[in-house]
């Protein structure tokens, strides 16, 4: 017997069940719940999402700023930028190639990210409420590693696409996409560790700064 | 990993003669109990979510086979290469010859336990590959040459200065002093790695069968570097990972996080379906899975299966009094505190950890705050019991209970002894009334602290003077 034949035998006989005397029926009624998306409780949520994500986020130590429209938000980063004296090059999705980043003082670039990148820029699948989190899907235009390896990660967040729980984006995700991308990554503020004396350091691996710029009313 | 579990006494006084890892150690306890308290106040209905997260959890257990299959059915349908290995020796064996076959030289390593388990780190080392670690804590373990002393926070036992000197001596830099430089020179001496690895190593904190996903939770990135940059990606996991929906994962990290460090959720939270797509400018040309059983599914056949809805927060040890004072290397082997003192005797051999079961006054702590409501003190009773079955108590301690049993059951010679220990109590403890040393292991009781002697009386006698002079 193999190593899967054997292992699967031996959870069916853990389990009180020879191999082949599950009922097709029993099967379905597994296969159901997979289907079925039933959420568990939930705890009482009586805050509006945008107010809450936006305190959340501060809560997980990103900085937020807010602007009326998408042509705002170069203003928006240059001015962060400045206030934290932080240069003012970097790498863009591709979905931010056509803002006017020049004019506002900035050079950033439609590109892949370089390893020595110091700042990426990002949209966002969308935001869930909750605790403040980004939720990112892999692709083409949407790499991960734009948020993952320049010191400072800026991510534009739509208003419109900021939704209360994971629960949530998993059923945006279903709406929206026929499948999973490669990976999707929940971002909840700079990385961090507390390994050295459980002392809270950021900027362990990831970026040590996350700034969101929330876009719209 | 080697297994020492049978040196608990020995390894446990070393660890509350140190110094150092006592100061580690009250530290951590204030930091993570304080932590866990405060968040899990943000879930008003904390105790309903755990109810559901150990009904999860039993679910995944008792259809084990059907959710593995049809994890592994649309693993394979997003390009995942699923492997299945029975024993550590087969894990290693597996990923080395994934290792060979792509040519690989170098691998960087996000946190497995897993792979603490199999020596994983080890044998590939001896097949003459550079692996390193980038957890931080794991990294300073791996640097150090030692051994994991708590499933989430591995170098705990450390102090900033010994991890100073470490890297002033491994980085071959001036001597930091500070935790924040610290941190940021292990970032900056890693980064280069993670750019040029060969082959990432990954462990899973949950399989999701409803897609076919393995999902790890990180604060550092490291695991999102691990997943993402190297050519080839290896994920070790136990059998036992296994959620069914992306529901459940959404349930169960509520509390996993709140659990593990009091975080409400943590940083990074990966869910990774198959390699590198067509038209993707990054990530893996191949994600390779192996699904792990050494002795998983021995546990799930046995009395303590429960065990098996773990989901590794280490709550448990956090809020363990044993483990406060001892610290996890006591344990001898990957798991320490209540969880280990079950999984350790489970996966290698009852006989080879005798003391782990005993290791714990059984107050419950544990248990109260299992997120998966894992009854630990309850199995930790079912292993004494197999023990004492199997005769693997010292004979000490079956002579002395056989004498027991032998006058407890015998009315009349109970009262006579009892009456007879009593007086002799008294006469022991003389004026004071106390008794300064006691014989055999009760030594250690009193080398702290008097026993109140025995006042020369047995219940049996007041009881019967009373009901006389009542009359």
């Amino acid at each position: 017997m193999n190593a899967r034949e054997e292992i699967l035998s031996r959870i069916r006989a853990a389990n009180g069940r020879e191999a082949g005397s599950m009922t097709e029926r029993q099967r379905v009624a597994i296969l159901e719940k997979l289907a079925d998306r039933s959420r568990g409780p939930l705890p009482t949520m009586d805050w509006e999402p945008v107010q809450h994500f936006k305190e959340r986020c501060i809560a997980m130590m990103s900085t937020v700023s807010e602007v009326e429209s998408l042509d705002g938000v170069p203003h928006a980063l240059a001015a962060y930028l400045n206030g934290s004296q932080l240069p003012a090059t970097g790498a863009c999705w591709p979905e931010f190639a056509g803002l006017d980043w020049t004019g506002a003082g900035l050079t950033v670039e439609a590109r892949p990210v370089r390893a020595d990148d110091k700042l990426g820029i990002t949209g966002v699948f969308c935001a869930l409420a909750e605790n403040g989190t980004l939720m990112f899907l892999s692709g083409e235009d949407t790499a991960g590693s734009m948020s993952l390896l320049p010191e400072t990660h800026v991510a534009i967040v739509p208003v419109s696409r900021i939704v209360r729980i994971m629960e949530d984006g998993w059923d945006l995700l279903r709406r929206e996409r026929d499948a999973l991308p490669r990976q999707v990554n929940f971002v909840s503020g700079p990385s961090r560790t507390a390994d050295i004396e459980m002392t809270l350091v950021l900027g362990a691996h990831g970026p040590f700064r996350v700034h969101v710029i929330l876009v719209g009313r | 990993m080697q297994v020492s579990s049978n040196l608990f006494k020995q390894n446990a006084r070393a660890q509350l003669a140190n110094e150092r890892v006592q100061k580690a150690l009250r530290n951590a306890k204030g930091k993570l109990v304080v932590a866990r308290a405060r968040s899990i106040l943000e879930l008003d209905n904390f105790e309903e979510i755990r109810d559901a997260a150990a009904r999860i959890r039993d679910f995944a257990l008792q259809h084990m086979d059907v959710l593995l299959e049809e994890w592994e059915k649309r693993a394979e349908a997003a390009g995942t290469i699923v492997h299945w290995a029975r024993t550590p020796q087969e894990v290693n064996e597996l990923v080395l010859e994934i290792a060979r076959k792509h040519g690989v030289r170098k691998i960087i390593k996000s946190k497995s336990m897993l792979g603490e388990e199999t020596n994983l780190n080890h044998a590939l080392e001896d097949a003459g590959l550079d692996v390193r670690e980038t957890d931080l804590g794991e990294y300073i373990i791996q640097q150090f040459g030692e051994t994991p002393s708590h499933i989430i926070a591995p170098a705990v036992h450390k102090s900033k200065d010994d991890i100073a000197d470490l890297f002033a001596t491994k980085h071959k830099r001036p001597r930091l002093n500070d935790i924040t430089a610290l941190t940021h020179e292990a970032r900056e001496i890693l980064r280069p790695h993670f750019l040029d690895a060969d082959m990432g190593i990954s462990g899973a904190n949950f399989l999701v069968a409803e897609t076919g996903s393995t999902m790890i939770v990180t604060n550092e990135g490291n695991g999102r570097m691990t997943t993402t940059l190297p050519r080839v990606h290896v994920a070790i996991t136990g059998i036992e990972k296994v959620v069914p929906t992306l529901e459940d994962t959404a349930l169960l990290l509520r509390l996993l996080t709140r659990s593990a460090t009091g975080q409400s959720i943590s940083n990074y939270l990966s869910f990774t379906t198959g390699p590198k797509r067509p038209r993707d400018t990054e990530g893996p040309t191949e994600f390779h899975v192996i699904i792990v059983d050494a002795g998983r599914t021995k546990v799930l056949a046995s009395e303590i299966r429960e065990a098996l809805r773990c989901i590794r927060c280490g709550a448990c040890m956090n809020h363990c009094p044993v483990y406060q004072n001892i610290g996890g290397h006591a344990y001898g082997w990957v798991y320490p505190g209540p969880i280990g003192s079950i999984l350790t005797p489970a996966y290698v051999g009852i006989e080879n950890a005798i003391d782990l079961p005993n290791a714990s006054t059984l107050c419950n702590q544990c248990g109260v705050v299992c997120p998966v409501k894992i009854p630990l003190p309850d199995l930790m009773r079912k292993l004494r019991e197999q023990q004492v079955n199997k005769k693997l108590r010292p004979w000490s301690e079956r002579a002395g209970l056989r004498l027991w049993t032998w006058a407890a059951t015998r009315p009349l010679a109970y009262a006579m002894l009892a009456r007879m220990a009593a007086r002799m109590g008294k006469w022991l403890g003389g004026r004071h009334g106390l008794l300064r040393r006691l014989p055999g292991s009760g030594s250690e009781w009193t080398s702290g602290r008097d026993l109140p002697a025995p006042q020369g009386k047995t219940f049996r006698d007041l009881y019967a003077r009373q009901k006389r002079s009542a009359r």
